[in-house]
Parts: structure tokens; sequence; C-alpha cells
């Protein structure tokens, strides 16, 4: 049952996100992105983080991929008249052996054998007792108190950020 | 095998109902705003007009379905579903009774909020695959004031899951059993009642209703973003505009009115008529007040309402403290 | 149950593909979405780890990702916009100021 849904949902994300890539039209890319990214969802269901699923969706689903539709609304993109690729031979076999190596360190690296380390206390078992969200807050709240706390000064300068440059100057 | 057939009756009653409640809601509406501007509302059909849905939804089916001849049409036909079924399955995890849940789920709000910020793709695709400008002002002002509101609706409800300590809607619900001083029902609305009037403003504009209903707006946009649909597609707007409503109070009812919960009559009783009142005060609103101007409408999301929403949530999360 | 291997491998596949738009595409804003769909590769992984190591670390570095990733689009559609505005254009090969 769990492969049966971890093949669809994994397909599904491929898919998508292939045709993310192969699509001229930026629409839908878009709407290809986002099933990649449900998809995805899905994937952390499955992995037993329901928070950081539906946290997932809200943020990318709900939040970051409208904003990627109004600006390519706002900015009536029409689809691209060349094929969206253009292969260089030089690039194309550098890729190649690129895309290879990573998948053979991953083959290599974390095989079916490979030996992960000590277990830390959060297994499924403990995670249902004490609830995912209540853990995953404790552990975020206690041990990455000041990293969390940092990441606010990203949101403040992205946020001075974005409207200084959206801004329309007086002429 | 029983848990799975139970379900599905569950999931079946509770479409049913839904879209007949949906389909009198209009009937409703029609009525209570005819009421308020001292007119009839719809009385030909049947007695006091309640054959009229009937007569709009045989009417909506055999209507011919134009499609604009430069409209994209995949998009243009996948937009009225994704505004509708985002409003159905909202319904999954809220408490209709002590037993009567579809499913409970330990992120249960947080599925809400996911679920919910999907209807916007609805009608910001319609906009874009319809093809006229219109629609397209139509999608452009419903993607802004869906992404604006969402920041406070979501604050909004903080207060309420800090105070319960749980994101599942049951546990959210027995979390406001039992009374004050034997006489105030524990109702998250008393001590957070700065979030439920936040959450209520905040939903109206969720739901593109007046005096929110700028991505609609008839006398400026024609009708906005479902201009060029026409029958079933058209009335799956509807739909999902209404179904929405009906899940916003059945939402309101869970987190700030006790739910269910309320003396002498069976809970599910109570559970309807909390979410009878608040889908009254939604269309007496709509009534009353005037359509905002946009810069007003984006101006009072993020300078007022954000604000307030997180001076409650900072509030709130000091009184716990002190309190605890 | 699912191994993590299986997990990894779908996550370097999306990073690829991400990888293979960034290189390839001409539109900003698909590049712009392929970083998207990397960053989220990279998610995959954390949360993968999380489960088979039963630490709630990785979880958390997610949020982290996710924070950085919604100040980057920020930002991002903000220049994009500024961009269309001053030179019309999405296209990075008609970028070419610095070219003379």
């Amino acid at each position: 049952m769990e492969w049966v849904l971890f093949l669809t949902l994994a397909l599904l994300a491929g898919a998508a996100a292939l045709a993310m890539v192969l699509q001229r039209h930026p629409v839908y890319s878009a709407l290809c992105l986002i099933l990649t990214l449900f998809a995805q969802g899905g994937l952390y269901i499955l992995l037993h983080a329901q928070l950081i699923a539906f946290v997932h969706i809200i943020v990318y689903a709900g939040a970051i991929m409208v904003l990627f539709l109004f600006v390519i609304m706002l900015l009536d993109l029409r689809p691209e008249e060349h094929p969206p690729l253009q292969f260089n031979r030089i690039g194309v076999v550098l890729g190649l052996v690129l895309a290879g190596a990573l998948l053979a360190e991953l083959a290599l690296g974390v095989g079916p054998q490979i030996n992960l380390g000590p277990r830390g206390p959060h297994d499924v078992e403990t995670l249902r007792i004490l609830g995912n969200t209540q853990e995953v807050a404790r552990v975020l709240f206690r041990k990455y108190l000041i990293p969390f706390e940092l990441t606010s000064l990203i949101l403040l300068s992205a946020m001075v950020g974005a409207l200084v440059l959206a801004k329309r100057r007086p002429e | 095998m029983g848990f799975l057939l139970a379900t599905l009756f569950k999931i079946c009653l509770v479409v049913g109902l839904l879209l007949l409640a949906v389909a009198y809601l209009t009937w409703l509406e029609r009525k209570v705003i005819g009421d308020i501007q001292v007119r009839f509302g719809p009385s030909r059909v049947g007695p006091f007009g309640l054959l009229q849905p009937i007569a709009d939804g045989i009417k909506l089916m055999f209507k011919e379905d134009v499609v604009p001849a430069n409209a994209d049409r995949l998009i243009f036909f996948l937009a009225p579903a994704l505004s509708f079924v985002p409003a159905l399955i909202v319904f999954a995890v809220i408490p209709f009774g002590p037993s009567f849940v579809i499913t409970d789920v330990n992120v249960g709000l947080l599925y809400v909020f996911a679920v919910a910020s999907l209807g916007v793709y609805g009608s910001v695709l319609a906009g874009w695959a319809s093809n006229s400008k219109y629609s397209l002002l139509g999608g452009l002002r419903s993607s802004a004031q869906m992404v604006s509101y969402e920041l406070g609706l979501g604050l909004s409800v903080l207060g309420v899951v800090m105070m319960t300590g749980s994101l599942s809607l049951v546990d959210i619900v027995e979390a406001q059993k039992g009374t004050w001083l034997g006489i105030l029902p524990r109702w998250n609305i008393f001590p957070q009642f700065l979030g439920f009037v936040i959450f209520l403003i905040s939903s109206n504009a969720e739901l593109n209703r007046a005096p929110f209903d700028l991505p609609e707006a008839e006398t400026e946009l024609v009708a906005g973003f479902h201009t060029e649909y026409s029958s079933m597609k058209f009335a799956l707007f509807f739909m999902a505009e209404y179904a929405n409503m009906i899940a916003v109070a059945a939402l309101a009812t869970t987190l700030f009115l006790g739910g269910w919960r309320g003396p002498l009559l069976p809970p599910v009783i109570w559970f309807l008529l909390k979410v009878f009142a608040f889908i009254f005060l939604f269309i007496w609103v709509r009534a009353t007040l005037p359509r905002f101007r946009y810069d007003q409408l984006m101006g009072f999301g993020w300078k007022v309402l954000l604000p307030l929403a997180l001076a409650n949530v900072m509030f709130t999360a000091a009184l716990i403290l002190i309190l605890a | 149950m699912v191994p993590l291997w299986a997990y990894l491998l779908l996550s370097g596949f999306l990073f690829i593909v991400g990888v293979v738009g960034v290189a390839t595409r001409r539109n900003v804003l698909i590049i712009f979405m392929s970083i998207e769909l990397m960053l989220n590769a990279v998610n995959l992984s954390f949360v993968a780890f999380s489960r088979f190591l039963h630490s709630l670390d990785g979880q958390v570095f997610v949020f982290f990702v996710m924070t950085v990733a919604a100040a980057e689009v920020a930002v991002g559609l903000a220049i994009i916009i500024a961009l269309f505005r001053n030179v019309e254009t999405v296209y990075v090969d008609e970028l070419h100021l610095l070219k003379g």
C-alpha cells in the first residue's frame, strides 16, 4: 500500500517537474510546479511529517505560486517562440556527467545497506503519542531558538527590499 | 471495511446535505435581502418562492455552454472545478456533533487553511483563461486580495490555537466545555473577541462577498473572473461561493462558539443553529455595507487587520504566560 | 516500508530537473521556478532523513528553507517587475546591457 502511494506520488512529482521545464507557456509551467508541490506534500504525509506537509502546501501552493501566477498575469507573458531547450554539445555532455555523478554518489553513499548512524528519540510511535506539531515546536523553540529568531531578520530585510524595488519612483 | 463504509456514508450524507443547503442558501439570501430592501424577493415559483432554486438549477443546466474564441480551453474547463472542490473538502475535518466528524486530523486547522488557500486558483485561472480584460482584472484583484487577507485570517485564529494547545478541531471544541461562574459558556469568543472580529472580517474578504466583492464587482468589472462563464460552469462558481460561506460559518462556530455544544437541544441542531446565525450575519452585512475602494481594501488589510491580529497574538501569549 | 534510497533518488531527480531548468530556459520566471524546485528537492531529502533517523532536526530545517524561499520569492519577483518596467523583457538572453 505504501509502495503504491509512494510510486504514484513520485511519478506525479517527477513527471510534473519535467513538464514544468519542458513547457513553453509560463502559466502551464507554474501549474505543473503546483502539481509537483502537491505530490511532494503527499510524500511528506507518507513520511509522517503532517505539520510540514500542510505548512508546505500553505506556503508554496497558497502563497508563493499565487504570487508567481500574479506576476505572469500582470506582465501578460506569452508562450516562447523558440523551443525551450537549446542544446550546446559540451553543456549536454558536462550536464550528463554531473547528473550521473550525483546519482552514482547517491547510489553508492546511501544504497540499501547504508549505515545511518545513531537514531534520535523521535520515532513514529513517540510522535504519535506526543503529537507531531508539539514535538516539532519543542525542537524549533528550544534547540533552534536563535536561528528561528534570525529568520525574522531575513523576512524583514526581504520585506523592505521588495518594497524598495517594487515602488515606482517619482520622476 | 466497516470503517471505510461508515466514512463513505458520512461523506455522502455531508455532501448531499451541503448541496441542498447551497441551493436553498441562494433562496434565503434573495429573500432576506429582499426583506431588508422592502421588496418581496422570489415569490412566483412555489409557495414563498421555495421552488426557485430548482427552477434556477434546471435553467442553468439547459443553457448553452459558451466558450470564448481565444480562451485557453483546458484551464477554462479546469477553473470551475478548482474552485468548487476545495469548498467541498474543507468539511472533512469539521466536527458536526460529538462523534460526527468525517475524519479527525491532528493538524485539522492547518488542513482547513491549506485547502482554503487553494480556492484562489479557481478565480485566478478563470480570469486568465477567459481571455477577456474584465476577467483578467478580476483574477488579478482576487489573487492580491486573497493572499493579503489570508494573513489576517491565519493570525486571528492563533489565539484560539494557543489557548487550546492543539490544531485538531475536535480538541478545540473539547476545550470549550463547561462554563465560567456557572452561566457564561466557555466559548472562545469571550476571551478572543478581537480575534473573532478579525476572523469574521477577513473571512468575509476571503469569500469575496460584499463589502469585499471587488474581484466580481458587477458595476466595475461586469462580473469579474466569471464574466465569460455560462451554464453549469457558472453554476459551479456560484455553488463554490455559497459552499465556502457555509464552510466559513462552520469554522467560526467550531473555533469561537463552542462548536456543537449547547444545552437541551441535540448537538447537531445547536451546530446548525450557530452556522445559520453566521450565514444570516453575512447576508445582513452584504445588504448593509457599500463596496470598498481597492486602495481602501489593501490598506485596511495590511495596515489595520494585520497589526491588530499580531497584537492579539502577542497579548494572548503574554496572558497565557502570566496565568500559567 | 519504502526505503530511504527511494526518497533520495526522487529528490536527486527533482534537483537535476531543476538544474536543467535553470541552465536551459530563457524566461527568468521559469528559471526562478526551477530554483524553487531545487529547494524543494532538498526539503524532501531533509524530511526523509528526519523520518529514518528518528530526529526532528530535518523538519525544523525545512522550516528555515521555506522561510528563505519565501523571502527570496518576494525579492526576486520585485526585481523581475522592476526589470520588466525598465527593459520590457523577461528573457535572460535579451538582457545584455553590460555587454555594451
